[in-house]
């Protein structure tokens, strides 16, 4: 695996002529009564660094725990997912098969730490068993200097000292970077991260937010980057995938899909996030409406209900409009507008 | 909105805040020693002038909603003084702070915490006008709605019927419901979504305007409190480490820490034009070196390697 230089712009974001290391082909997330997730198709290159744009309800959080083979019970997902160097597809893996998987080839790093943590065992044992889970080490005193060593690298102070703590003895923004070195342990190929800094304080998102980027491109893994805040996914990513209603309406380089979106839903986000911009009336501008429940979108376009452009085209399904990038929209924002 | 013009409004302290203190005992760890003391606030001193709207930021464990609750008589400092309105309410009894509960409302950051789920809308927002004996509740309560741009319907719903950003209109109407004149807004857009985000925003704009309201606005996203106030004060460790008018602060931050905080705001603008994550950690640095405005350091400091 070659790991691009972070700082060099690629000049190819889409990742054409790079195998993929992560294929997902038409997936699908639901109950037995309601399409959750529809139609999620994308590559991700070796370490390249994608984000997934969402707010609530998007189904961002569910298309990374489809991914994963974490969904709750009850939820289902259709589709491919593959993954570069395992066989067979994801989706239809058994649960024997996909923990061979999870934490090896690819990880992941929740929103809200002390939940995915173990409250009453020492973080340098969670750590350790990461590696020991998987047979990267055997022997239990070396993955616990292992351990030491990878929380050194996510620069906790004192890691000797953090890795006999217990998850409540630390911080909030410690706890995550004990997240990310268990996440990073086996040097997946694959890093997922749902939110990982929207419940940090700024000061504390910016020096994690540092960290994640710089260790993605030491290990070359390629990383899926979850978030609302689309000043976040501008600063840590190459190319972005905009979700709405279970779908992605858009998707490109991070540089044209927040500067010149095409999907409506996109130009909106951009202006509703824009606290400086005001109208004439010193009015921020806004979308419409809110974000449905689950299950409460439209049949075709889901962003038809809260869209200025839409008409009587829009209740079809808009087609994807080009390759890796492009969007879904019967009337696109032209590039002048 | 960003610089209202507060020329012909008068200026008479609204409520004077003077040398607070809070301290918490925390349960003791050990019978060998004493319990250990938070301070909470460390002395904190300020003023809000009627027709003021003045931002409060801060990181958590910054002590902004300790100094709510102290503000609005929900809790008791250890030491200093709350002036509203010209009387001292921090050594008020409950019962004697009826004045306070009229003029002065809280909205809290999570309108399904504070939101009582067993009862309708219409009990919500008019429950403050049970207690001022109002003379046309259901009257008050048609306003009210219309005033928060909610259907009339919504009177005999529940609130968990009703999305994050209708469920804090609900919260703002019962805010209004005995017409303060000083709003109170703990972090009252930080749990929605970005979309929404602008509809409660311009809601509170248009609101504070139209009522006269004196605002405090408390809030970790600088962003939010620029937009909104003309005054800020940022908090740090239980303490006001820099106050001033809005642009100022931003633009030209004195103190470290307002500097590292505004440095830290990932912009998508800067973003774009190419600062990375690492801009973001160093970017107080670079403000220092390059002088006063860090958003145009920090993108213009960084090299291609």
């Amino acid at each position: 695996m070659t790991a691009p230089d972070p700082t060099e712009p690629d000049p190819r974001p889409d990742g054409p002529g790079r195998d993929p290391v992560l294929t997902v082909t038409g997936l699908s997330v639901g109950t037995d009564r309601l399409n959750l997730v529809s139609d999620v198709s994308f590559t991700l290159a070796p370490g390249e660094r994608v984000g997934l744009i969402g707010e609530s309800g998007s189904g961002k959080s569910l298309t990374a725990l489809a991914l994963m083979g974490l969904l709750p019970e009850g939820v289902h997902a259709g589709g491919t997912v593959r993954l570069a160097g395992v066989d067979g597809n994801l989706v239809t893996s058994s649960e024997r098969a996909l923990s061979t998987v999870r934490g090896e080839a690819m990880a992941m790093v929740f929103q809200e730490p002390m939940t995915a943590l173990n409250p009453v065992k020492r973080v340098g044992d969670q750590v350790a068993e990461a590696m020991t889970v998987h047979g990267r080490v055997r022997d239990r005193s070396a993955a616990r200097r292992a351990a030491v060593g990878l929380l050194d690298r996510v620069r906790l102070p004192d890691p000797a000292g953090t890795a006999r703590a217990y998850p409540h003895q630390l911080s909030g923004g410690q706890r995550q970077r004990v997240m990310l070195a268990m996440a990073l342990a086996n040097e997946p190929a694959v890093l997922l991260c749902d939110e990982p800094t929207t419940a940090l304080d700024v000061t504390v998102q910016a020096r994690m937010l540092e960290l994640v980027t710089s260790t993605v491109a030491e290990s070359g893994t390629a990383l899926v980057f979850i978030t609302h805040d689309l000043a976040v996914v501008a600063t840590v990513c190459e190319r972005a995938l905009v979700m709405y209603g279970g779908r992605i309406v858009e998707a490109g380089p991070v540089g044209e899909v927040l500067s010149r979106p095409r999907h409506p839903y996109t130009r909106g986000l951009l202006d509703a996030s824009d606290l400086t911009a005001t109208d004439e009336r010193g009015r921020l501008r806004t979308i419409a409406g809110s974000v449905p429940a689950a299950g409460g979108f439209p049949e075709g376009c889901v962003f038809r209900n809260r869209c200025p452009r839409a008409d009587i085209t829009c209740a079809a399904v808009p087609p994807w409009a080009g390759a890796d990038s492009g969007y879904a929209c019967w009337h696109p924002v032209e590039r002048d507008e | 909105m960003s610089e209202p013009d507060n020329g012909g409004i008068t200026t008479a302290p609204m409520l004077t805040v003077r040398g607070l203190r809070r301290s918490f005992t925390r349960p003791r760890a050990s019978p060998l020693r004493s319990a250990p003391r938070v301070h909470a606030l460390r002395g904190v001193s300020f003023e809000v002038t009627t027709g003021q709207r003045f931002g409060l930021v801060g990181e958590s464990g910054s002590g902004k909603s300790t100094l709510v609750r102290l503000v609005s008589g929900l809790d008791r400092p250890t030491s200093g003084t709350v002036h509203f309105a010209g009387r001292e309410i921090s050594r008020l009894p409950d019962r004697r702070l009826r004045f306070l509960r009229e003029r002065l409302q809280v909205v809290f950051q999570d309108p399904t915490g504070s939101l009582d789920p067993r009862m309708r809308v219409r009990d919500i927002i008019t429950e403050p006008l049970v207690a001022q004996r109002h003379r046309d509740p259901a009257g008050r309560l048609v306003e009210l709605l219309a005033d928060v741009g909610l259907p009339p319907e919504a009177a005999d719903r529940f609130p968990h019927q009703f999305s994050g950003g209708q469920r804090q209109r609900i919260s703002i109407a019962r805010a209004l419901a005995p017409r303060p004149a000083m709003l109170v807004a703990d972090e009252p857009v930080s749990a929605l979504d970005v979309s929404v985000r602008a509809q409660i925003l311009n809601l509170l704009s248009d609101l504070v305007q139209r009522y006269e309201l004196t605002l405090v606005f408390v809030s970790h996203d600088l962003a939010v409190v620029r937009h909104l106030c003309d005054t800020t004060a940022v908090m740090h460790d239980g303490a006001i480490v820099e106050l001033g008018p809005t642009r100022r602060v931003y633009d030209e931050p004195r103190h470290p820490y307002t500097r590292d905080l505004v440095a830290a705001v990932p912009t998508l603008r800067r973003a774009l034009a190419g600062a990375t994550a690492s801009d973001l950690v160093r970017g107080s640095s670079l403000a220092e070196e390059a002088g006063a405005d860090p958003t145009t350091a920090t993108g213009a400091e960084r090299t291609q390697p």
